[in-house]
């Protein structure tokens, strides 16, 4: 009856997996980077100064006086372009770590499956058609990259007949090459506006206001809440497609949910940011290099940390080489290809797998 | 031989891949706590019927578990009615000991929530239980082969399933860790009053452990009956197509032993 002595653990229940030590490290990392990023800047702002905005802005007042110059420059010009940072970031972390695990496939993310692709031929068309009307960019984006994952499931599960993670992934490479060839050929005849096209796909937060925050909050929240519940299935799913079949779990339903939601997420992650690339697979491997394997640590350590990550890597994009500004998509590129080598290298050396 | 209380029963069962008969026309009937050997050549369609059991293969036909229809059970019903340990299972080589053998509960869980402390209580037990006890946080990537088989064991255990599906359970073990397996799972048939379904490469073990076999042919139950009935001389030679020699050792138990054939291979 009882939980009798056992060796390892006192009393009490036997420990589940740590979840909650990882994630207030990374929370407390996440806050720090957010004031820090924040205070710099061509106007030097202090970390108190910082503080006292935001908590301003909360409700609460400390001590100590702002000027209103400092005031706009925290709260209008550096911290949407902050808290903007850290949503897509969060998102594209999370959404390649659930792809991870539905297509147990460590390379895979949003991107593979045409989200890229789709939002970057959304944009395009809707830069060269109302260059003016910069409100439409986001929502085409958007639909792009939704269109373009739903026809890389469709096609999928139609040619093989069945839905399988290799079907769709190679579905998912055939869509995109479709969809890049389409975006190429329109960007190569409209060259007059190839320069905003071209800055939107390498990504960057320059624009970044309250509004753009407001317009994907809730895409980021549904799509998050929807794949934290999923951290135990997708642990189920390490064991295979078939064995998890045989404890009761439809990988496929487990995989529709989870592509959609994370499509839709990292959709509307991409539509304000534009291309910022590798975040979704950096973030999750270094994750999972450094706690414990299982999806109940490497989602909300990887959201919380994408966060982090974007608002540092964007954070380089302004001071690196300022005034001018390096397009947020080189800098994660520019971290993401050495780190490539590193975790293969680490792989090969544990031999471990997802 | 068919009863009314049966924990499996086939009727007309029938699975094809792309057109050709994998099994065709398979009717039997087991009683609860049988132990049922599968045996045949390789090919003959021992893991198949294994796999149609536990609706891993679309079939035609009938297969009733504990008396409920399994092509009318949802999959989280069928996980708590029949357990299924694969030949090959896929190891998260990450994952802990204990976190694996919870994987087992999933079937009792609702589809976003995680497990309860009754849970992990239950998969500490069945770790104990099997003597694993001392290895619950050690990944499963660090375990031995026969650790690892009672692991998956325990996995299959904690799905509390009155059915229980071993493909080749003890083909990647060594002797004496065979006959160890195979025993572990013997006693818990007679604790827990389990059915088990075996697909067995090794005939002396089936002769041995099995209460009854079923010797499958081509996707067809040739023979079936008792483990002194079906395991002969004559029967085997006719169907594995090699001369084998049926013993019976001190004790009484099958021992079949392949012989060499003069002239080299046929």
């Amino acid at each position: 009856m009882g939980p009798g002595p056992r060796q390892g653990d006192g009393a009490g229940p036997p420990p589940p997996v740590a979840v909650a030590r990882p994630v207030l490290v990374a929370l407390a990392v996440l806050v720090v980077v957010t004031v820090v990023a924040t205070a710099i800047g061509p106007a030097d702002l202090s970390l108190g100064t910082v503080v006292r905005v935001v908590a301003d802005h909360v409700g609460l007042h400390l001590p100590g006086r702002v000027s209103a110059i400092d005031q706009a420059i925290v709260w209008q010009i550096r911290l949407p372009r902050v808290i903007l940072g850290g949503l897509v970031g969060a998102m594209l972390a999370l959404g390649g770590a659930s792809y991870q695990g539905v297509f147990r496939n460590p390379l895979a993310d949003p991107y593979l499956l045409g989200v890229a692709a789709g939002a970057g031929l959304g944009a395009t068309i809707a830069i060269v058609s109302a260059s003016r009307a910069t409100y439409l960019l986001p929502i085409a984006a958007f639909a792009g990259g939704v269109v373009a994952v739903s026809l890389t499931y469709l096609v999928g599960v139609r040619a093989s007949g069945y839905a399988t993670s290799a079907s769709i992934i190679l579905a998912g490479v055939a869509v995109a090459a479709v969809f890049t060839a389409l975006q190429t050929n329109i960007q190569q005849q409209h060259a007059a506006d190839l320069q905003p096209v071209y800055s939107w796909i390498l990504g960057s937060l320059s624009v970044a206001t309250w509004s753009d925050v407001r317009l994907i909050v809730p895409y980021v929240a549904v799509s998050t809440v929807v794949l934290l519940g999923h951290r135990r299935l997708l642990d189920v799913l390490r064991v295979g497609e078939e064995e998890a079949t045989s404890l009761g779990v439809d990988p496929r339903r487990v995989r529709l949910t989870v592509v959609a939601a994370a499509t839709l997420g990292t959709a509307a992650a991409v539509s304000v940011s534009g291309l910022v690339g590798f975040v979704g697979i950096i973030v999750p491997h270094a994750v999972r290099l450094t706690t414990n394997a299982s999806y109940r640590v490497v989602l909300p350590v990887s959201l919380i940390s994408g966060a982090s990550f974007l608002i540092l890597a964007d954070l380089g994009a302004r001071m690196l080489d300022a005034p001018a500004e390096i397009p947020l998509g080189v800098v994660t590129a520019f971290i993401g290809g050495p780190f490539f080598i590193f975790v293969l290298r680490s792989r090969r050396s544990r031999q471990g797998t997802l | 031989m068919r009863q009314a209380d049966s924990a499996l029963e086939l009727h007309g069962l029938v699975v094809s891949y792309d057109g050709v008969a994998a099994l065709s026309g398979i009717d039997y009937a087991l009683a609860p706590g049988a132990w049922l050997g599968l045996i045949g050549a390789n090919g003959a369609g021992k893991s198949t019927l294994l796999r149609a059991l536990a609706r891993l293969v679309a079939y035609q036909g009938t297969v009733r578990v504990t008396g409920a229809e399994v092509a009318h059970l949802s999959r989280r019903r069928l996980a708590q009615l029949v357990a299924f340990v694969p030949q090959a299972p896929e190891l998260p080589r990450e994952m802990r000991a204990i976190d694996y053998v919870a994987l087992g509960r999933t079937p009792y869980l609702g589809y976003f929530a995680v497990e309860r402390p009754a849970d992990r209580h239950a998969g500490h037990e069945l770790l104990a239980r099997l003597g694993l006890a001392a290895l619950a946080e050690r990944p499963v990537g660090a375990l031995s082969g026969g650790e690892v088989q009672r692991l998956v064991l325990a996995r299959a255990l904690a799905q509390e399933a009155p059915v229980l599906l071993l493909d080749e359970p003890t083909s990647a073990l060594d002797l004496g860790r065979r006959v160890e397996a195979l025993e572990l799972v013997d006693q818990l048939r007679a604790e827990r009053g389990l059915t088990v379904v075996a697909a067995m490469h090794d005939l002396t073990l089936a002769g041995q452990f099995a209460t009854e076999v079923a010797l499958l042919d081509h996707g067809r139950l040739a023979r079936t009956g008792t483990p002194d009935a079906v395991l002969t001389d004559a029967e085997l030679g006719h169907y594995f197509g090699a001369s084998v020699r049926v013993l019976r050792d001190d004790d009484g138990d099958l021992v079949v032993v392949p012989r060499r054939q003069r002239g080299g291979p046929s």
